[in-house]
């Protein structure tokens, strides 16, 4: 029983920490940076939001297969396989979890009031400087929101994790696999003590997170 | 010359267009008007933070935007004080860190002794302010009169070379301001800072302006210099 919740919780850090990164990146240069096709590149990212895991499990799993663009680059340059290993696991998890943690970054910083920054730049700051003591600090809570929602939309991930890694035992086998599949055999007690682990974990992590943002008495809007 | 601030601007908003052409030496400019006359706006464009569609702005014998010759700085190349109407002051940071904030982007403060001289100075602005007693505390932690202080305080410690003024005295009750007219008018005379100061007050415009205009759709209705 070990083994499905280690693998879900390396699946759903490392994809959280990707997450983070790609993120809140995202969500500065497309709302707060003047660069072309915005709408394009937000549509592209908010798209796992909307279409069915399975149909994202399925363009991962044509992309990144033995004969698709990326997959056969890799296997046939590198030697790499993507496809049924945990790393092709973390992929999945990424693509699903990536539109939270941009939503949820974006409505941080769109929501700071922009004289900050006006006011940064004509004290000589560079555009970095601004992000990074400004910018940053003052989302932080809505940054921490989405990493907490990405971790557990990563955690909870199955469709797509199916299509692309399997469920393979030891390997790929995630805790929503490993529920699926213990149902399906009629193996309900594992069912019923994966299913209260995942639960329980999913509630102490939002309760925390509430509040945590409840003690922030500073938020980034008006100050 | 040294202090001169010249600037034409022509910039198409809303309603009109703002077309303004003026230049003084040193001192206060007042610059009245209602509501929506572009008073903000030529701050904007003198500060960089907005682009006019044509015209020269200079000061300090730097040209910062000349539509012609394709020169616009950008507003962190400018070495301009700007004071805000809501003080914009960053609400994470303490007043100490408000005000240190524009040193640190000044490339001596990476200099170890050049720092400790920065910081020096930001202190004695603090003390000249009234607000040394405050630089361990936070925006949302002190009042409206401490607050422009703070804000002024910060616009002056990175030593501009031109001060803009946005109705700086607009969110203050009448006991502050009385407070604040008095110490405005020192630190004017004291830090000698050319600026610019917005106002709809006339007393105000009384108070502290050497030159003054007043807009109207964009355009300058009056004009009158003023002894002060």
């Amino acid at each position: 029983m070990l083994s499905p919740i280690i693998l879900s919780l390396k699946i759903s850090a490392i994809a959280t920490v990707i997450s983070f990164f790609w993120g809140v990146f995202f969500a500065y240069i497309i709302n707060k940076r003047d660069i072309p096709c915005k709408n394009l590149l937000e549509s592209i990212l908010i798209l796992p939001i909307v279409l069915p895991p399975s149909v994202v499990g399925y363009i991962l799993l044509v992309v990144l297969g033995k004969r698709g663009i990326i997959g056969s680059f890799l296997l046939e340059r590198f030697g790499i396989q993507l496809v049924f290993t945990w790393v092709g696991a973390v992929i999945a998890a990424v693509i699903v979890s990536l539109p939270l943690m941009y939503q949820n970054s974006k409505a941080a910083l769109v929501s700071i009031d922009p004289i900050y920054e006006k006011a940064a730049r004509t004290l000589g700051s560079s555009e970095w400087r601004i992000f990074r003591t400004i910018l940053f600090p003052l989302s932080w809570p809505g940054i921490i929101s989405g990493t907490a929602l990405s971790f557990a939309r990563a955690m909870g991930e199955f469709g797509a994790t199916l299509m692309v890694a399997g469920n393979i035992p030891q390997r790929t086998q995630t805790i929503p696999t490993a529920i699926y599949f213990a149902v399906e055999s009629g193996d309900n007690r594992l069912a019923n003590s994966l299913v209260f682990i995942m639960t329980a974990f999913s509630f102490v992590m939002i309760y925390t997170l509430n509040q945590w943002l409840k003690k922030k008495n500073y938020v980034g809007g008006k100050g | 010359m040294k202090n001169k601030l010249y600037f034409r601007i022509m910039k198409k908003l809303d309603s009109f267009t703002l077309n303004i052409e003026y230049g003084f030496e040193k001192g206060v400019l007042v610059i009245q008007g209602e509501s929506g006359a572009g008073k903000t706006t030529i701050l904007n464009c003198i500060s960089g933070l907005t682009t006019p569609d044509e015209g020269r702005i200079e000061y300090d014998s730097t040209v910062v935007f000349d539509s012609c010759r394709s020169i616009n700085l950008p507003a962190k190349n400018r070495s301009i004080g700007y004071l805000f109407q809501s003080y914009a002051l960053f609400p994470n940071m303490t007043v100490m860190d408000n005000i240190c904030y524009g040193l640190r982007n000044k490339p001596e403060y990476k200099d170890k002794k050049k720092r400790e001289a920065l910081i020096s100075y930001a202190e004695y602005v603090m003390n000249t302010f009234g607000i040394y007693h405050l630089k361990r505390k936070y925006p949302n932690s002190i009042s409206g009169g401490e607050k422009q202080r703070t804000a002024f305080a910060r616009a002056i410690a990175a030593k501009p070379k031109l001060l803009l003024l946005d109705e700086p005295f607009s969110a203050l009750d009448e006991d502050t301001k009385e407070i604040i007219y008095k110490e405005f008018k020192h630190i004017k005379d004291f830090f000698q800072t050319p600026a610019i100061l917005i106002t709809h007050s006339l007393a105000e415009g009384e108070m502290f302006a050497n030159q003054r205009i007043v807009l109207k759709h964009g355009r300058i209705s009056k004009e009158a210099k003023a002894a002060v």
